[in-house]
Formats: C-alpha cells, sequence, structure tokens
C-alpha cells in the first residue's frame, strides 16, 4: 500500500465566497473526506485558507496571499492509502473542489522515508 | 434477614475493602488483600445468625478487615524480623490502620483504576481484573457476561496479577504530563465494560446491566476528581447515559432484542437522556474533539425519534469526523446509512459497495436495508447472506424475521 497526496488547486484564490457557500463546500468535502476514511483509506488532511497567507520570492521579497503572478492557489491536500495510482484516482474524482470550472486536483505519490524512493 | 443483607453488602462493599487494602499492602499483595476482604464477609455469615446483626453492618465489617490485615502484617513482620534481619527498613514500618475513610476510598478506587488499566497489561486483563477488584463481580458472574466458563477467567486473572507484579505497578495517580495518554487507556477499559454489559450475547440481563453501571460508576469517580473531569471524561459519560436510557426499551416480552427504529419511545428514560445532554453541555470545552465526543453526540441525535433532515445531515458529519479520527468497521456501515438518508439509497448502495465488508453480517444487513425499496430479491438475497454469516443465533433470529417481513410486505 502507498500512500498519495491529492492537492486540491483552485484556478483563482480571488473568488470570494459567502459563509453559506463555505459551509456548503466544508459539508461537501467531509462527505468526501468521510467516504474514504469509511473505506479506511484516509491518512491526514491539512486545509490551506486564504487569509493570513504571504508568498517569500527568489529576491526575499515578501508579497500577500498566494494571488497575484501566480494563477492556481493550493486550497488543502488530503493524504491517502491507495494500492495504485489508478485507485487514487478514483478517490480524487470525487472532490468536490472539481466542481468548479478550472480546478484541479493533483495527485502525487508520498516518498517513502527509505532512503531510496 | 442477613440471608439477604450479606450478598448485598459483599456487592457494596467488598471491592472498597479490596481495593483500600490492596492500596495499603502493595499490589504485590493483591490475593492477600481478596483473601482478608473474602475472610471478613465470611466471618460475617458465621458470625451474624447466631449473634444478631450488628447494629452497624459496614463499620463492623471494617473493624474486622482492619483487625485481619492488622494481624496479616504482624504475622508477615515477625516472618521478615526472623528470616531477614538484615533488612533495616522492614524493621521500621510502623503499623498503621486500614484508612476506610469515604475520601481514602474513592482515592484508592481511583489510583486502583490507573494501576490495573496500566498499558503493560493486556485489554482483556484490564477489563477482567476491573470487573473483580473495582466492581466486585464474582468470577462465575464474569464469566457468564462473557459467555466463557469460569476457568478461562481465572487463568485470565491469574496472568494479569502476574503481569501486574511483574510490571511493578504502582498504586498511584499518573503524572501530570502521563495523563493524557493514561487516561485513553482507562477510559478504553471502562467503555469496552460498558460495551461488554450493552452488546454481550449474554442472557444474564442482570450481569449485563450491572456491568454498565458500573463502568458508569467508574467514570463517576473519575468526574468527582478534578484532575481527572477532563472534557472526554464527561463525553463517555454522556455517551453511556444515552445509550442507557434505552434499556427499557429495547427488551421485548420474550427478553429479545428490539431495534431502535422499532423501539417504543414512551419507553426511553428521559432522566438519562437529560442527564447525558447536561455532561455532553460539559464536554463541550477544551480543544480536543475526542471520537467520546462525536459518538455521544451521534447518540444524542438518535434520543429523537423524528427524522428530519437536521437529524441526518448532523448524524452524518459526526460519522464522517469519527471515522477520520477512529476507522471501524460499524461506524463505516452506520455511516452509509446516515449518507442513504441524506442523499438517498442509490449513492449510498455506490458508497457501501466500496467498503469491502462483504465477510460482515451486517454489511449484508445494510444493504438488504438500502435495497428493500428498490428491489426486493435482492434484499432477500442480502439478507440470506447476512444469515449464513451471523455468528449469533439472537443475530439469525432477528435475520429470519426480517426475511419474512420482507416476503409478506406488498
Amino acid at each position: 500500500m502507498e500512500e498519495y497526496a491529492l492537492i486540491m488547486r483552485h484556478e483563482d484564490g480571488k473568488k470570494v465566497a459567502s459563509p453559506e457557500q463555505i459551509q456548503e463546500w466544508m459539508k461537501q468535502t467531509m462527505d468526501w473526506i468521510g467516504g474514504i476514511a469509511a473505506q479506511d483509506k484516509f491518512v491526514s488532511g491539512t486545509g490551506l485558507p486564504f487569509d493570513d497567507s504571504r508568498v517569500v520570492h527568489h529576491n526575499k521579497l515578501v508579497t500577500n496571499g498566494p494571488f497575484g503572478d501566480i494563477k492556481e492557489t493550493i486550497g488543502g491536500l488530503i493524504v491517502v492509502k491507495a494500492k495504485s495510482v489508478d485507485e487514487a484516482v478514483e478517490f480524487a474524482k470525487g472532490c468536490p473542489v472539481l466542481h468548479g470550472d478550472g480546478n484541479t486536483v493533483e495527485v502525487r505519490r508520498i516518498a517513502k522515508d527509505d532512503g531510496i524512493h | 434477614m442477613e440471608q439477604q443483607l450479606i450478598p448485598h453488602l459483599f456487592r457494596a462493599e467488598y471491592h472498597k475493602i479490596v481495593t483500600v487494602l490492596c492500596r495499603h499492602l502493595g499490589i504485590e499483595h493483591l490475593d492477600e488483600a481478596e483473601d482478608i476482604a473474602a475472610e471478613t464477609f465470611l466471618s460475617a455469615l458465621e458470625s451474624w445468625p447466631y449473634k444478631g446483626v450488628p447494629p452497624n453492618p459496614i463499620a463492623w465489617l471494617y473493624a474486622v478487615a482492619k483487625n485481619k490485615t492488622r494481624n496479616f502484617q504482624n504475622r508477615s513482620q515477625t516472618y521478615s524480623h526472623r528470616i531477614a534481619p538484615e533488612l533495616k527498613g522492614d524493621m521500621n514500618v510502623t503499623e498503621t490502620d486500614l484508612d476506610l475513610t469515604d475520601q481514602n476510598i474513592k482515592d484508592s478506587q481511583l489510583q486502583m483504576l490507573f494501576a490495573l488499566c496500566h498499558p503493560s497489561i493486556p485489554v482483556e486483563s484490564q477489563i477482567g481484573l476491573s470487573l473483580r477488584i473495582l466492581c466486585g463481580f464474582g468470577i462465575e458472574e464474569i464469566a457468564n457476561g462473557f459467555l466463557t466458563g469460569k476457568d478461562v477467567i481465572n487463568k485470565r486473572l491469574f496472568r494479569a496479577k502476574e503481569k501486574l507484579r511483574e510490571a511493578k505497578v504502582q498504586i498511584e495517580m499518573p503524572s501530570e504530563s502521563a495523563m493524557t495518554q493514561r487516561l485513553e487507556t482507562v477510559l478504553t477499559t471502562i467503555y469496552l465494560v460498558f460495551n461488554e454489559g450493552y452488546y454481550s450475547e449474554s442472557n444474564d440481563e442482570v450481569i449485563r446491566e450491572s456491568f454498565c453501571h458500573e463502568a458508569m460508576r467508574l467514570i463517576r469517580l473519575l468526574l468527582d476528581n478534578d484532575s481527572t473531569n477532563q472534557p472526554e471524561v464527561n463525553a463517555l459519560y454522556a455517551l453511556m447515559c444515552f445509550h442507557a436510557s434505552r434499556f427499557k426499551a429495547r427488551k421485548g416480552q420474550n427478553g429479545d432484542m428490539i431495534l431502535h427504529a422499532d423501539q417504543n419511545e414512551s419507553l426511553w428514560d428521559v432522566e438519562l437522556i437529560s442527564q447525558g445532554a447536561d455532561y455532553l453541555n460539559r464536554a463541550s470545552t477544551g480543544s480536543k474533539l475526542s471520537k467520546y465526543h462525536l459518538e455521544a453526540g451521534i447518540a444524542y441525535w438518535h434520543t429523537k425519534k423524528e427524522d428530519t433532515k437536521e437529524k441526518w445531515d448532523s448524524i452524518l458529519q459526526l460519522y464522517n469526523k469519527l471515522l477520520i479520527i477512529s476507522y471501524s468497521p460499524v461506524a463505516a456501515l452506520n455511516r452509509t446509512f446516515a449518507l442513504s438518508k441524506v442523499k438517498g439509497v442509490t449513492i449510498a448502495i455506490e458508497e457501501a459497495e466500496k467498503l469491502k465488508l462483504s465477510d460482515n453480517h451486517f454489511y449484508h444487513v445494510l444493504l438488504a436495508e438500502l435495497y428493500s425499496l428498490i428491489n426486493r430479491r435482492k434484499a432477500v438475497d442480502h439478507l440470506m447472506t447476512a444469515s449464513t454469516l451471523a455468528k449469533t443465533k439472537s443475530d439469525k433470529e432477528l435475520i429470519q424475521k426480517k426475511i419474512q417481513l420482507l416476503k409478506t410486505r406488498d
């Protein structure tokens, strides 16, 4: 069994959602994660709120938030257990972030701490 | 009169005397503590029928226990004086009386709870020891509760006591830094004692309910102490109140089980339900959300018989969170049932099939329930599979009843 990170990307982090909308998204996200956890395949998860975020550039310039030059922003990530990348992809397909046009979920295998991978 | 009085006192006092004694003598003398406590009750059995019941029976028992303890200590002190005179420490042992005040009984029980639920001891043994030492159940009662023989329980307790001695477990409260972890072990054990009573297959209804009541009493010990009165302890107590409120309603006339959806809610104990709600409120402090919080939250919603959108929405979200922090097949199946209430059976069936629990009979009961409105044939098939997978007679009977109901439904 491998572990995969499912990284949720939003096309436009500048969009502002209403509290009701955010609550509905939260519910959908919890239903998605709950479905994975019900299969005993959930490892961990981290939400990444946009407020209080900064971007540090190569010349140590600090800008507010992951906005502006960077088009896509990461909304959060979860780590799941899966036998193959295909199984991880099946989990990713259920992610509610994908309801938004242009949003993506990136599936990445997590390197094992065995000095080889 | 003493015929009923002595068993009653045994149930109420034996475990107190053993616990205080054991703390007094040290965990390595657990057997002796049990012997002295048993002899104390034997003395009552021998003396009361002839001399009459003393005016204060409990004080009488305590006085006898104190004497017997003093004799035991004198004997073992003489022994150590003769055999090991070079051990200076033993020469200075001051003879202190057994302290059987309410406060010391409570303190001793709490410390003993932490000693018996020590991480170095297998959880099965923790349960057995707690039932025996802290709750005063007899070997036969414990065996009945676990649907097993006295030999098995005796062996289990023997090994558990050996472990306690080997691990040199101290009868004391854990340090502040170790408290969170140790408390978790204690709560797990008490929860298992409760479940043993609540879900056991044993027909001995009295024993089963008293397992539950004793588990609740042990939680109250924790709630009464500032260092252990933590949010998750309140949450677990709330959960037990909600469950216990259904004791009467879940028993049929022939002693058969009545499932939650078919229960007559007028038999639910409203007093316990409101107590549960009260403790759940008290649990809502701090930043840690334990699985007991979530399970108590789910049990709270189940005290409302009426199906509302809010109810099933909340239950689904609670199961989502519960599975994230602690997976179990039961939670996975119950979540899927909640999902069917919120999003409909088609989505729920899809999700159920991903659970990979097809060797679990509850999985097939769930699928039968989901299919029952849209495909009766499939529902019956799943119940047939469930019936072959079910291990106990009462489970098989419940499933057969469901098959009959489905077949005769229009």
